[in-house]
């Protein structure tokens, strides 16, 4: 959580220092999203507010279901449930039937970390588990985007919203692609100033890349988020799409648009440096980092779906105790690695 | 206390040592062919017809098999029956033959069948093993069943073809594709394993309460 450099954390003589707690941690994650989530009421309006306050609220719900009576107070203390219904909410497109949400946010919380032990225990980041639960069950709901309504409609709500639970939602906005859906189906760019601003269709939180990059450096500055994960996602995905684009600019788009399109920056800061499911090694999240960047952009100029970042962070989820066994350091004064 | 030992030997294969939520065997099929409770029925109706064959010849011929070849011996007699259910189904449901496709002729390697064979039916009368035999494919056809419910309702709408919601129903397509085959078993693993421990539980207490009783 802390720095994971191995020499700043060598202390001999007792200091007092006040380390970094995991409510505390999970506190930062909140103030860096506010913005965000200010930006997606921005552009998305009421419907927004609705979907995150379902979200949040299954996710803390399933987490006081399942946890026993005696640890309730201090599993739910420290927020990782809200902030999990949070960021799923986050990756959600803006007209999803609220039933869906808070399903998610059970599958989520649920299947994706209370299964596993609880905070800690689980393998793959809960929020995208119930991201990934959604998109396989409701294949079409999650991928029906409207464009954002502004200011102005903010109180315009999508009827889709109100589905009854197990029913079809009826869209009444006009849906519109995403910049990724352009790009794949059309070959049709958007501007970067509209990337960066966020005024495009997408998931509640995916939009604005300058208020995603705001976000990232308070939690680096904050010693929240190992940027070397980051990082390594940004390098590996620039490069590859620099390479992809220099061969084929007309059927690739330019590295700027890879970055700042879809859920890459909203993956990269807020998904990937999840603790719980990221190498610890220093060496282990450059690799970790370097492989999301790779297979997202992989996914997304190859794969049947426009945007790969959830299926990527997943998939390296699952190296990562692999990773950190590889990556070990090794023991001062001993030659050979210990394994 | 015959017939009550008789009656043991089929209740077990049902809940005690029901081979799919204790034993966990039989697998492949179990998360193959449970998209719809129709082939869920088909396919443990199949498996009992080989199960309760099989059980029966090996039990009648345990004392004239060799101990050395006996494995090849069960596959053969197995097989045996598997091609008669796979030509019977081809005949007479082909629709659902075609959609269970490989996995009929795979019954042939259902762990489950082959262990009855080596663990019961081989050192046991043929009445008792009949009745094992009956017992466990019950077992394994509930499952399937449960299994193949859970998964035709949320991901249909439906049960046995018929439509259980109205037309807005929006189905759960992740449940009748392959990971809502392991997040059902998964799900019903869990539930079966929580009936289990509450249930030893509570026996305990009920035997802590006698004993202070006394």
């Amino acid at each position: 959580m802390a720095s994971k450099d191995p020499h700043l954390l060598l202390q001999s003589a007792p200091m007092l220092r006040q380390g970094l707690t995991t409510p505390q941690a999970m506190r930062d994650v909140l103030y860096a999203l506010t913005p965000i989530v200010l930006a997606a009421l921005w552009f998305f309006g009421l419907g927004a507010l609705l979907l995150l306050l379902v979200s949040v609220a299954g996710a803390v719900l399933t987490e006081w279901v399942f946890t026993p009576p005696e640890r309730r107070r201090e599993a739910l203390a420290d927020n990782s449930a809200a902030l999990t219904g949070l960021l799923l909410a986050l990756t959600l497109p803006p007209a999803l039937p609220l039933w869906m949400a808070f399903l998610g946010a059970v599958v989520a919380v649920g299947l994706g970390k209370v299964i596993w032990g609880g905070l800690g225990g689980n393998l793959f980041n809960p929020a995208l588990v119930g991201r990934a639960f959604l998109l396989g069950t409701f294949p079409i709901a999650m991928t029906t985007w409207v464009s954002p309504v502004g200011p102005d409609g903010f109180f315009d709500l999508s009827s889709s919203l109100f589905a009854l639970p197990f029913h079809a939602p009826a869209y009444d906005a006009v849906s519109s692609a995403t910049p990724l859906g352009l790009m794949k189906f059309q070959q049709q760019g958007t501007d970067i100033s509209r990337l960066l601003i966020g005024n495009t269709s997408g998931s509640l939180g995916e939009t604005s890349g300058l208020l995603l990059v705001l976000g990232g450096l308070y939690l680096w500055l904050r010693r929240d988020l190992d940027w070397r994960i980051p990082a390594g996602i940004f390098a590996a995905a620039g490069l590859f799409s620099l390479i992809l684009f220099l061969v084929d600019g007309s059927r690739f788009p330019n590295p700027f648009f890879t970055l700042f399109s879809g859920g890459l920056l909203l993956g990269a800061i807020y998904m990937a440096t999840d603790p719980v499911t990221s190498p610890v090694t220093p060496r282990g999240a450059w690799i970790f980092g370097l492989g999301i960047g790779l297979l997202a952009v992989l996914i997304r100029m190859f794969g049947g779906f426009p945007e790969g970042m959830m299926y990527a962070i997943l998939l390296m989820n699952a190296a990562t105790p692999l990773i950190d066994r590889y990556t070990q350091p090794r023991v001062f004064g001993r030659k050979e690695r210990s394994r | 206390m015959k017939d009550q030992n008789a009656y043991e030997e089929f209740i077990k294969g049902v809940w005690r040592d029901n081979p799919v939520f204790v034993q966990v065997l039989g697998m492949c099929p179990m998360l193959a062919v449970t998209n719809s409770a129709i082939n869920a029925i088909v396919m443990g109706a199949a498996t009992l017809f080989v199960l309760v064959g099989s059980s029966f010849l090996v039990a009648s011929f345990k004392n004239l098999i060799p101990k050395q070849v006996r494995i090849s011996l069960y596959v053969i007699i197995i097989a045996t029956f598997v091609t008669v259910a796979d030509y019977t189904l081809l005949a007479l449901l082909p629709k659902v033959h075609k959609e269970l496709g490989a996995f009929i002729p795979l019954i042939v390697a259902n762990c489950m069948i082959l262990g009855r064979q080596e663990a019961f039916a081989s050192r046991h009368s043929i009445r008792f093993a009949v009745l094992d035999a009956l017992g466990m494919s019950s077992g394994f056809m509930l499952a399937l069943l449960a299994l193949g419910s859970v998964r035709e309702i949320l991901g249909s709408g439906s049960l046995f073809n018929v439509p259980l919601f109205g037309a807005d129903f929006e189905p759960w397509v992740i449940m009748i594709l392959p990971p809502g085959g392991f997040l059902t078993l998964g799900l019903l693993l869990l539930f079966f394993n929580w009936v289990t421990a509450r249930r030893a539980a509570f026996l305990e207490q009920v035997a802590a309460a006698e004993r202070e009783g006394l």
